[in-house]
């Protein structure tokens, strides 16, 4: 599955030549590709829509090309610029941000309006790279309050404003980062532990009634069919419907007849799953399995620390989209607004991810030869 | 891999000692991403699972839930039948108008289009409330009528903005019509909209489409030949409710046309003369049951009613002391006073304590064996010695005061009965009144008292406790008219199926008969009617007359008078005159109409009453109509089946 360095020689001129890996450029390709197709369906045969959408991914392919070009190093120096750089801008949003359906995200520059917590999700996987670059590893406790502490001020500020969708990815790729630095199994497990004890209490204690309720709604949707529980009973309706073969392409009911919320945004996997069944379904998440296996393989062949670490947390982002999203819409996970990677309809994060893709791109086409 | 202790301070040699190692590093790095990798393997997999979960294990269940969301049933209401009189005049039919109907399920924000709407078109309060109520029992996603009758003005100013405004929709419906207005209301009646106790009682499944109900008259009794059968339509909808496409339909069966055995130009005769007073006049065809014309003033519009007539103007209606809505022909009870001297005397016949030459003599008035009190007889003075043919032509009380006494109340009572007095005679009309022949025994149960001699004296001239509808004195008329001959009374005279225009005339529906001991009983009671008429209490409407008329005068006294009084119409207020009664049929040897007539202090039965009768026959029989009747022309197949 994995190819190694002699057979991407022998047939890869012009992918050394661009410096991109080629099997992870035709996951990406093949998953963009699918998404497309989707969004035409679920779009209800909007062509402008898929095309706008097609613009930014090849926007999206461009920055990836661009940032795939520089040497690893460049990311590595500039870091701590930009995750300062981000911080400050989050401060700001703090201060001076647009406020949009009740929670202040948006920094407007007067031609742009953009989300400084997007940067974030770069900014914090190299910030803890950068961080653990030159210490040693497995990583020493003290070391472990400074990386923790790089996570938890963006991931404090993005849960103020609030934003937990984007909160939760910026405090897991610092979690990312920590385990791939090789965080002790010991620490791992009583954090673990800790967490399973405090649950209770904190259910008993701590949280409020409408919060609870919040969870039994999650656990049990059927129980509030025309509110919370809404989008996640017609979305499991959406994929279970679907059966083992699918609707067949535009043939879905639950997302062309408008049952299915957000058919073409945060729930395009349960309109492909109407559409393309389980047989559609499995397919991509082969597909997404596919990427991240190869993105690993590739960050593990990086030539230094600060490039593994990167790398590695970037794909395992990509992985917690993917598995966030998928869960959420077929009924496994709490609702949380976190698109399907490079198939949802939205611009931001698909910037943001492929411009973790150039990342990883320049790092396994730079890395030193031969690394071992 | 080092085992952490964070709670134990590193030696500062090893400190210093440490060093990176990038073989190890990675090493150590590329375990970790195998793990990460497996995990991820683990996340993957639980999503596959649940896929299977939710598109294998419960693909049925879904797929019913995913098919319940888009396949809604509407109903599809049938047309209802139009209603004509007997020689196909309309009398009812549907107009195509225009209202608003508003969606809650799919208009978002109910009083913001509400707001919305009521910039664009006149919307009242009573429109709002009345929509708020019909709402409450609707289901969300079917549309409730907010405003009837739309202008084409303000249907353009919607219609433009109309995809603005989720939820509304502008509907052709048809409205229920009385072309004819006020005339004949007592026997068409009029359609309304379904009210709450109604819906209760209604079947769910057709009427879910519906919106109006018969509620009185032959709309109401006739409201399942009339409305026909809800069909259905299966339609995909969308999230929104809104229907996308038809998957199938069942059409609906539309209503039967009803034709009236009401002739409208006779019904407008007899609403015509009797304009004026309060009362009813009943004509029917004596041969079958027919109502020819079913007269009750003063009369009212329909019309308003269709939609929902206004408080202000219900309240009129309902409060005026002339009592508009009251259908006196069916549910007015007024005691038959001499009218009921015909069938008196057929009684005495057959339970032989008469003949028909044996006589009394009349004095004035009448008493009992044994006490004081004096019954009169409206003519002071007396008849002298009167046979049974001169006390009906004269009308003489004190000789059915001595009949009555000798036939008993049972008897009567028994006898009365087979005519249908004091009982609904079972028209096909809502609402009919049994009004009152008392007996014995109802007097011991209602009124606590036994029956004294004394109740049978005035029973006897159709006072006291007795009370009739017009209808019932128009049906004993009829009955001996045709020598016990008995049908009973109905306003359908046939349906029809409104495609293909086959007709099916209803036939007569005959009661159990008369039967007296001799057939020549019938003679001497119908040739004392015929001497009411010729020469009789009612001999000026016998003046002229092309036809032999046989009749009864009464008068129904309202109030009784003080031993010793004289009755004085000229000092009496009006409320307190005495109802003017009369029966007829005619021709006498060959009788086609039967007539009751009741003027409510009206004063005399022969000179108010009488009168009014003598032009409903002449209008059936000669064809006379008068002036306001002739602008009403059959619109159907044309030829009058007239007489």
């Amino acid at each position: 599955m994995l190819t190694d360095d002699r057979v991407q020689e022998s047939d890869g001129k012009l992918f050394k030549l661009l410096y991109l890996d080629p099997l992870l450029l035709v996951g990406l390709l093949a998953v963009s590709g699918l998404g497309l197709m989707m969004l035409y369906s679920a779009g209800q045969r909007n062509l402008d829509l898929v095309l706008g959408q097609g613009m930014r991914l090849g926007l999206g392919f461009a920055i990836m090309l661009t940032l795939a070009q520089l040497p690893p190093r460049y990311f590595r120096f500039w870091s701590p610029w930009i995750y300062l750089a981000g911080i400050l801008l989050l401060l700001a949003v703090m201060v001076a941000g647009d406020i949009s359906k009740g929670a202040q995200r948006w920094l407007n520059l007067g031609v742009v309006r953009f989300q400084p917590s997007e940067i974030m999700k770069l900014a914090v996987p190299m910030m803890m790279a950068w961080f653990f670059a030159d210490k040693p590893l497995p990583p020493r406790w003290w070391h472990l309050v400074g990386g923790a502490l790089v996570t938890a001020i963006p991931f404090i500020l993005i849960a103020e404003q609030p934003d937990l969708g984007t909160a939760l990815v910026v405090g897991c790729a610092g979690a990312f980062a920590l385990f791939l630095a090789g965080l002790s199994w010991w620490f791992l497990l009583g954090l673990a532990g800790a967490l399973g004890a405090v649950i209770p209490l904190f259910w008993t204690y701590v949280m409020h009634d409408y919060q609870r309720q919040r969870v039994l709604t999650f656990l049990n949707p059927e129980s509030d069919p025309l509110g919370a529980g809404y989008h996640i009973i017609q979305s499991k309706i959406a994929i279970g419907s679907g059966g083992v073969y699918g609707k067949g392409w535009l043939n879905g009911t639950q997302s062309h007849l408008d049952f299915l919320p957000e058919g073409s945004t945060d729930f395009i996997f349960a309109a492909f799953s109407e559409e393309f069944g389980l047989v559609g379904a499995c397919l991509l998440l082969v597909l997404y399995f596919f990427i991240i296996a190869r993105g690993l393989y590739m960050a593990s062949r990086a030539s230094d620390t600060y490039a593994r670490l990167l790398a590695g947390s970037l794909i395992l982002i990509f992985f917690l989209y993917a598995f966030v999203n998928s869960g959420m819409v077929s009924g496994l996970l709490p609702v949380v607004g976190l698109p399907l990677p490079l198939f949802s309809y939205g611009g931001t994060s698909l910037v943001t991810l492929m411009a973790g893709f150039g990342m990883v791109m320049s790092i396994y086409t730079h890395r030193r030869t031969p690394t071992r | 891999m080092k085992a952490w202790r964070p709670f134990t301070q590193p030696a500062t040699a090893e400190l210093l000692v440490r060093q990176k190692d990038n073989t190890a590093e990675s090493e150590l790095f590329f375990r970790r991403a195998l793990f990460a990798l497996f995990a991820v393997f683990l996340g993957l997999l639980a999503v596959a699972g649940r896929l299977v979960y939710l598109q294998v294990l419960n693909h049925e269940r879904f797929t019913l839930l995913a098919d319940g969301n888009r396949i809604r049933l509407q109903p599809l209401p049938p047309t209802r039948g139009f209603i004509f009189d007997r020689n196909g005049v309309l009398l009812a039919d549907n107009l195509a108008s225009y209202h608003l109907e508003l969606t809650r399920e799919q208009a978002k924000d109910l009083d913001a289009t509400l707001a919305e709407l009521r910039r664009r078109i006149e919307l009242t309060d009573a429109d709002i409330e009345r929509f708020r109520k019909l709402a409450r029992r609707a289901p969300p996603y079917t549309g409730v009528p907010l405003r009837f009758r739309l202008t084409d003005e303000e249907i353009a100013r919607l219609a433009i903005d109309l995809y603005r405004l989720p939820g509304v929709e502008i509907k052709a419906d048809l409205t229920r019509r009385y072309p004819l207005g006020a005339l004949g209301v007592h026997v068409i009646g009029y359609v309304g909209r379904i009210d709450e106790t109604e819906m209760s009682k209604l079947d769910p499944g057709q009427y879910s489409g519906s919106t109006h109900i018969g509620k009185t008259g032959v709309e109401r009794s006739y409201e399942d030949v009339l409305r026909g059968r809800t069909g259905w339509r299966e339609v995909e909808t969308n999230a929104d409710g809104r229907p996308l496409r038809v998957l199938s339909r069942t059409p609906p069966t539309p209503g039967q046309n009803v034709y009236l055995s009401i002739d409208i130009r006779l019904q407008a005769v007899a609403e015509k003369v009797l304009e004026g007073h309060n009362g009813a006049i009943v004509a029917l065809d004596p041969r079958n049951g027919e109502i020819l014309a079913l007269a009750s003033q003063p009369v009212y519009d329909p019309n308003p009613f269709v939609n929902g007539i206004d408080f202000a103007s219900y309240r009129a209606l309902n409060t005026s002391k002339n009592k508009p809505l009251l259908n006196r022909a069916l549910r007015g009870i007024y005691p038959p006073g001499s009218t009921i001297k015909p069938l008196m005397a057929l009684a005495g016949l057959e339970y032989g304590v008469v003949s028909r030459h044996s006589g009394v003599f009349c004095p004035g008035f009448y008493r009992l064996p044994g006490s004081s009190h004096r019954f009169r007889d409206w003519k002071r003075g007396g008849h002298g010695s009167v046979g049974m043919d001169r006390a009906i032509a004269q009308s003489c009380d004190v000789y059915f005061y001595d009949l009555a006494v000798k036939v008993g109340i049972d008897r009567l009572h028994e006898f009365l009965d087979q005519f249908s007095m004091g009982r609904q005679t079972g028209v096909d009309l809502p609402g009919e009144k049994g009004a009152l022949l008392p007996s014995q025994e109802w007097k011991r149960r209602v009124q606590k008292q036994p029956w004294f001699s004394g109740d049978t004296v005035s029973f006897g001239i159709g006072q006291g406790f007795f009370l009739t509808t017009p209808l019932q004195l128009a049906h004993a008329t009829a009955v001996i008219s045709q020598r016990g001959e008995n049908f009973k009374p109905r306003v359908l005279y046939a349906t029809e199926h409104p495609g293909t225009r086959v007709k099916t005339v209803e036939a007569p529906r005959p009661l159990p008969p008369v039967t007296v001991k001799n057939p020549r009983f019938w003679d001497a009671v119908i040739t004392g009617m015929i001497h009411v008429v010729e020469g009789g209490t009612a001999h000026k409407i016998g003046a002229g007359a092309k036809y032999r008329i046989a009749g009864k005068t009464g008068t129904a006294q309202v109030f009784t008078l003080g031993q010793g009084e004289r009755y004085n119409a000229k000092h009496l207020a009006k409320h307190l005159l005495d109802h003017a009664l009369f029966v007829a049929f005619a021709p006498a040897e060959d009788p086609r109409i039967a007539v009751a007539v009741i003027a409510e202090h009206g004063g005399g039965g022969s000179a108010t009453a009488a009168p009014l009768a003598r032009k409903v026959m002449d209008a059936w029989l000669l064809s006379k109509y008068d002036d306001s009747a002739t602008g009403i022309q059959p619109v159907q197949d044309g030829q009058p089946r007239g007489e």
